[in-house]
C-alpha cells in the first residue's frame, strides 16, 4: 500500500470540472511533480491534499487513513506557498518556530530544531532578520525551513521557484533536490516548468484540463510520451508521418528527408535549427561539437532512427 | 463557510439600517407633514412644503445662488488646483511629500478655524488685509468680502481646494511617466505635451474632483454661515433657519431632501458621463 | 522626470501662501496683546490663551469633543473590522451594495444628516443627549475607519493565514497571532482619521447638540455668530496646535501620506 493515495479525485467549481478522476499512489520518500499548463488542475489538487479545498468526489488516504476527515490544521503537512507567505511581523527564527509552537514543543528543543533547519537551508546567520530584509531566494529558503522543521509526513511545494530569476532558479533546484534527499521527506511539487519537473522528480504526473495524461519517470515520459500533449509539453518534438521525433535525434546526413534551413540559432552548447521540408517545419537540435554546421538557406537531408 | 461574510457584516449592517436608513426615511416623510406656528408638526401627508419650495421664487433664488456659488467654487478649484497637482507630481522627494502634506493637511484642521482666518483677513474695517491696504492708501474703503458671494466663493474654494488637488494628484499617479517622454521624443513641445497628452489623461481625476468639490460646496454650512451671516443665505443655512429658528421642521426637511436628491442626481449623472467617455481608455 | 521651471515654482509658492495664509493669520492674531483683533507687531502676548480659562463652556466643550471623538472612533473601528474582513475576503452577492451602504455617509451632505438625526433622536427620546451625538458621529466616521481597515485587510496575503493553519494553528490563534497584528496599522490609522473627523465636525453636530452637550467646533461656531474677537482665535490656534501634534505623531507611527492618499488608491 502506498504512503499517499489519491483515488478518483474530482473537483467542480460550478459547471467547470477543475480536476477529473485523478488517481495517484505516492511511495514514502518519493519526489513527485504535478506538471502542466496553468488551469490544468495541479494547484487545485495540491490544495485538496492540504485541505483548503474540498473535493467534490473521490478519496485521499495518508498512511492508510482517510485524510479528508482530518482538518487542515491537523494534517501535519509542510507547505511552501508560491508567494512564500512568510509572517511579515515575525523574525525568520519566529517564522520557522511557529509550527513547533503550535505542536507544543518545549522551548529548548524548539530552538535547537530551528537552528538545525536554518543551517540546513543555509540561513543560519539570518535568524533575527525580518522577511522584508531578505532577498527572494532567501525568503524562499525560510519558507522551506518553516515547512521542514515540523518533520512533515508530506512536503507540498506550490510553484516555489517561479518568482526567482533563471540563474537563481537553477541553483535552488539543485539545492532543493539535495535537501530532499538528505531529509527523505515524501514531496509533491506543483510546477508548469517541464525542465524543473524532469530535473527534480522521481516521477512526473503530466496534467491537462483536469485530467492525467501520463504518470511516469522523467526519462520514460520524455522518450515514450503516452499522448501528443505529453510529447509537446516535455521538451520540443516534431510530428513526422504521425510519429514523434525528438529534435536531438535528427542528424544532417547524406540522404533522407530533403529540406532547406530557414533559421539557425546558436544557444551555447547546442544549435537550434528550423528546417523547411515537405512535411512542414522540422526542429533540429545539434550538439555544439566544434565542427562546421549548415548555414541559413543551405540544402540539407535529415535522418533519424525510429525511437524504441 | 458560506454564511461567514454575512455574519461578519451583520453588526455594521444593523447599525446602519437603524441609524442611517431609518432617519433618512423619516426625514423624507417629515417633508410631507404639515406645520403651523401654534399646532406644531402635524403628521399628515400633504404636498404643501414641496409646492412652496418649487413655486415660491424665494427658494428658486436660494437654490440658484447655492448652485451658482458651487459652480464657481468648482471652476476655481479645477483651474488652480489641477496645475498645482501637476507641479507637485513633478517635484522630487522630499519636497513632494512635504508640500503634499502642507496642502492636504488643512483638510484635517477645523473648517471653523479656516473660515475664521478669512474673516480675519478681509472682514470689514478690522480685516487685516483691508487695514493694511487702507493704511497704505491703496484703497479708501474695505474690500467687500463679508456678506458677499465673492467672499463665500473664495473661502469655500480655499476650504475645498485640497479635495481637487488630491483627486487630480491620484489620477496623475496612475500615468506612466514614459508616455510624456515618448511624446517629446516624437517632437512635441512642452505646451503640446500638456495639452494633448497630460490633460486628457488627467481629465477623469479633474472630473471626479469636480463632483466632490461641487457636492461639498453646494451643501456647505459653516463657511457660508460665517461669511454670509444672516444676510446671504444658501440652502444649508436656510434649512438651519427653518429648523432652529422658525421651527418649521417639515419645510426645512423639504429643503434638505431637495438638496440631497439634486446632488445625488448630479453626481450620478456626471459619473455615468465620465465612465462612458473614458471606459474604453482606462478599462 | 523634467523639473519644474521658475514659472511653475512661482505659481506653487503663491498657491501655498493662499492655502496657509488663513491658518497662519489665526495663529498669529491669537497672540495679540490688544483687546481687539489685530496683528501682533511688536509684542506677543498669551493673554487670550489665559482668557480661555475664564470661559468654562469652551473648556468643557473641548473635553466633550475629545471624549466624543475617542469613543465614536473606537466603536466605529470595532464595527468596521469584521465588515472589512468580510468584504476583503469573500466574493458574496451584495458585496458591492454593502460597501456602498457603509461608504454612503460620505456622500450625504452633513446638513441632511444633521436634520435626519435631529428628527430621529427627538422621536426616540435621545434628542440633545451625548448618546445621540456618539451614534451620529459613529455613522459619519465609519467610512474612514472602514476604508483604512479594508486597505489593510485587502493587503493581507491569504496564503499567510493558510500557512499558519497548515502549521497547526486554530482559527482563534490565526486571528490573534496573525490577522489582527497584521491589520493593526490599518486599525490604528483608521481610528486616528476617524477621531480627527469627529473632532472637527460642525455642520451635523450643530443641529443635534443641545446647550448642555455642545462640542468645541459648535461652541466656536456659535460664538463667532455673535462677534469675532481674539478669544475665538486663541481657541482656534490651540485646536490647530493639537491637530498638528496629533498628525505629527500619526506620521511617525503610520505615515501621513499613506493616510491621506491611501497609497495611490482612489482619489479620495
Amino acid at each position: 500500500m502506498a504512503f499517499l493515495e489519491l483515488e478518483n479525485l474530482n473537483k467542480d467549481f460550478g459547471a467547470h470540472r477543475a480536476v477529473d478522476g485523478l488517481t495517484l499512489a505516492v511511495d514514502k520518500g518519493e519526489f513527485v511533480s504535478l506538471l502542466g499548463p496553468s488551469g490544468c488542475g495541479k494547484t487545485t489538487t495540491l490544495q485538496m491534499i492540504a485541505g483548503f479545498v474540498e473535493p467534490t468526489g473521490g478519496a485521499i488516504r495518508l498512511d492508510g487513513r482517510d485524510l479528508l476527515m482530518v482538518k487542515p490544521a491537523r494534517r501535519g503537512l509542510g507547505i511552501v506557498f508560491q508567494s512564500y507567505a512568510l509572517f511579515p511581523h515575525m523574525t525568520v527564527a519566529e517564522n520557522v518556530a511557529f509550527g513547533l509552537e503550535m505542536q507544543g514543543v518545549a522551548r529548548a528543543e524548539c530552538d535547537k530544531r530551528v537552528a538545525e533547519t536554518l543551517q540546513l537551508v543555509g540561513l543560519g546567520a539570518f535568524a533575527d532578520r525580518h522577511p522584508r530584509q531578505l532577498s527572494g531566494g532567501q525568503q524562499q529558503r525560510v519558507a522551506l525551513a518553516r515547512a521542514l522543521v515540523i518533520r512533515p509526513r508530506i512536503l507540498l511545494l506550490d510553484e516555489p521557484l517561479s518568482n526567482l530569476d533563471a540563474k537563481l532558479r537553477e541553483e535552488m533546484q539543485i539545492e532543493l533536490r539535495q535537501i530532499q534527499r538528505t531529509v527523505g521527506t515524501t514531496t509533491i511539487l506543483v510546477t508548469h516548468d517541464q525542465a524543473e519537473a524532469m530535473a527534480l522528480s522521481d516521477r512526473i504526473v503530466v496534467m491537462n484540463k483536469g485530467r492525467v495524461e501520463q504518470i511516469a519517470a522523467p526519462h520514460e515520459a520524455y522518450e515514450r510520451p503516452a499522448t501528443p500533449f505529453v510529447a509537446n509539453f516535455l521538451g520540443k518534438t516534431n510530428l513526422v508521418n504521425g510519429a514523434n521525433v525528438r529534435p536531438e535525434r535528427i542528424t544532417f546526413a547524406a540522404s533522407g528527408l530533403a529540406g532547406t534551413v530557414r533559421t539557425r540559432i546558436f544557444q551555447g552548447n547546442h544549435w537550434l535549427y528550423q528546417v523547411e521540408t515537405s512535411h512542414g517545419l522540422v526542429t533540429v537540435i545539434r550538439q555544439n561539437s566544434g565542427e562546421a554546421m549548415p548555414a541559413e538557406g543551405a540544402s540539407v537531408h535529415l535522418a533519424w532512427s525510429a525511437s524504441p | 463557510m458560506k454564511s461567514t461574510p454575512y455574519l461578519l457584516s451583520l453588526p455594521a449592517l444593523l447599525l446602519f439600517s437603524a441609524i442611517v436608513v431609518v432617519p433618512l426615511v423619516m426625514t423624507v416623510l417629515l417633508s410631507f407633514h404639515d406645520w403651523g406656528q401654534y399646532k406644531g408638526i402635524e403628521p399628515v401627508f400633504v404636498l404643501k412644503n414641496w409646492r412652496e419650495v418649487f413655486t415660491d421664487s424665494y427658494y428658486l433664488e436660494m437654490f440658484g445662488r447655492t448652485f451658482r456659488i458651487a459652480v464657481m467654487v468648482t471652476v476655481l478649484a479645477a483651474l488652480f488646483g489641477a496645475p498645482e497637482a501637476y507641479i507637485l507630481n513633478r517635484m522630487r522627494s522630499p519636497w513632494r511629500g512635504i508640500f503634499l502634506l502642507v496642502i492636504l493637511g488643512p483638510l484635517l484642521i477645523s473648517v471653523v478655524a479656516r473660515t475664521l482666518g478669512w474673516a480675519l483677513l478681509f472682514g470689514g474695517n478690522s480685516g487685516l488685509v483691508n487695514k493694511a491696504l487702507i493704511s497704505l492708501g491703496l484703497i479708501s474703503g474695505p474690500l467687500p468680502f463679508m456678506f458677499t458671494e465673492t467672499g463665500m466663493v473664495v473661502a469655500l474654494a480655499h476650504v475645498l481646494m485640497p479635495y481637487m488637488v488630491l483627486a487630480v494628484w491620484a489620477a496623475l499617479q496612475r500615468l506612466d511617466p514614459q508616455v510624456e517622454n515618448a511624446a517629446v521624443a516624437l517632437g512635441a513641445g512642452q505646451f503640446t505635451v500638456l495639452r494633448r497628452i497630460v490633460l486628457p489623461q488627467a481629465m477623469p481625476g479633474i472630473l471626479s474632483g469636480a463632483v466632490i468639490v461641487f457636492a461639498l460646496a453646494a451643501s456647505a454650512f459653516a463657511t457660508p454661515a460665517i461669511i454670509g451671516g444672516r444676510r446671504l443665505k444658501v440652502a444649508s443655512t436656510l434649512a438651519y433657519d427653518e429648523f432652529l429658528n422658525t421651527l418649521n421642521w417639515p419645510l426645512g426637511a423639504a429643503i434638505a431632501v431637495l438638496l440631497l436628491v439634486a446632488l445625488v442626481l448630479i453626481a450620478a449623472g456626471t459619473n455615468r458621463l465620465v465612465e462612458r467617455r473614458y471606459a474604453q481608455v482606462f478599462g | 522626470m523634467s523639473r519644474n521651471g521658475p514659472l511653475a515654482l512661482c505659481y506653487h509658492a503663491l498657491f501655498v501662501v493662499f492655502m496657509l495664509a488663513p491658518i497662519v493669520v489665526v495663529c498669529c492674531v491669537a497672540f495679540t496683546p490688544e483687546g481687539f483683533l489685530s496683528f501682533p507687531t511688536d509684542r506677543w502676548s498669551l493673554r487670550w490663551f489665559r482668557a480661555i480659562a475664564r470661559y468654562p463652556e469652551f473648556v468643557s466643550a473641548f473635553w466633550r469633543s475629545l471624549w466624543l471623538g475617542a469613543l465614536s472612533s473606537a466603536i466605529s473601528v470595532a464595527f468596521s473590522v469584521p465588515a472589512a474582513l468580510a468584504i476583503a475576503r469573500y466574493r458574496f452577492p451584495g458585496r458591492q451594495s454593502l460597501t456602498a451602504l457603509f461608504m454612503s455617509p460620505l456622500m450625504i451632505p452633513h446638513v441632511v444628516l444633521g436634520i435626519a438625526f435631529l428628527r430621529f433622536f427627538t422621536q426616540i427620546g435621545l434628542g440633545g443627549t451625548f448618546a445621540g451625538l456618539v451614534l451620529s458621529h459613529i455613522v459619519i466616521v465609519l467610512p474612514f475607519a472602514l476604508r483604512l481597515t479594508l486597505a489593510s485587510a485587502v493587503g493581507l496575503d491569504r496564503a499567510i493565514e493558510h500557512a499558519a493553519v497548515s502549521l497547526g494553528a486554530s482559527d482563534w490563534t490565526v486571528l490573534k497571532r496573525i490577522t489582527l497584528p497584521l491589520v493593526m496599522p490599518g486599525l490604528v490609522s483608521g481610528w486616528a482619521l476617524a477621531f480627527i473627523n469627529s473632532f472637527d465636525e460642525v455642520t451635523m453636530t450643530v443641529f443635534i447638540a443641545a446647550p448642555g452637550t455642545e462640542t468645541l467646533p459648535v461652541r466656536m461656531f456659535l460664538y463667532i455668530q455673535d462677534n469675532i474677537d481674539p478669544l475665538v482665535t486663541s481657541v482656534s490656534a490651540a485646536v490647530i496646535a493639537i491637530t498638528v501634534l496629533a498628525l505629527a505623531a500619526l506620521d511617525r507611527a503610520y505615515g501621513l501620506e499613506r493616510l491621506l492618499v491611501g497609497r495611490g488608491a482612489d482619489g479620495r
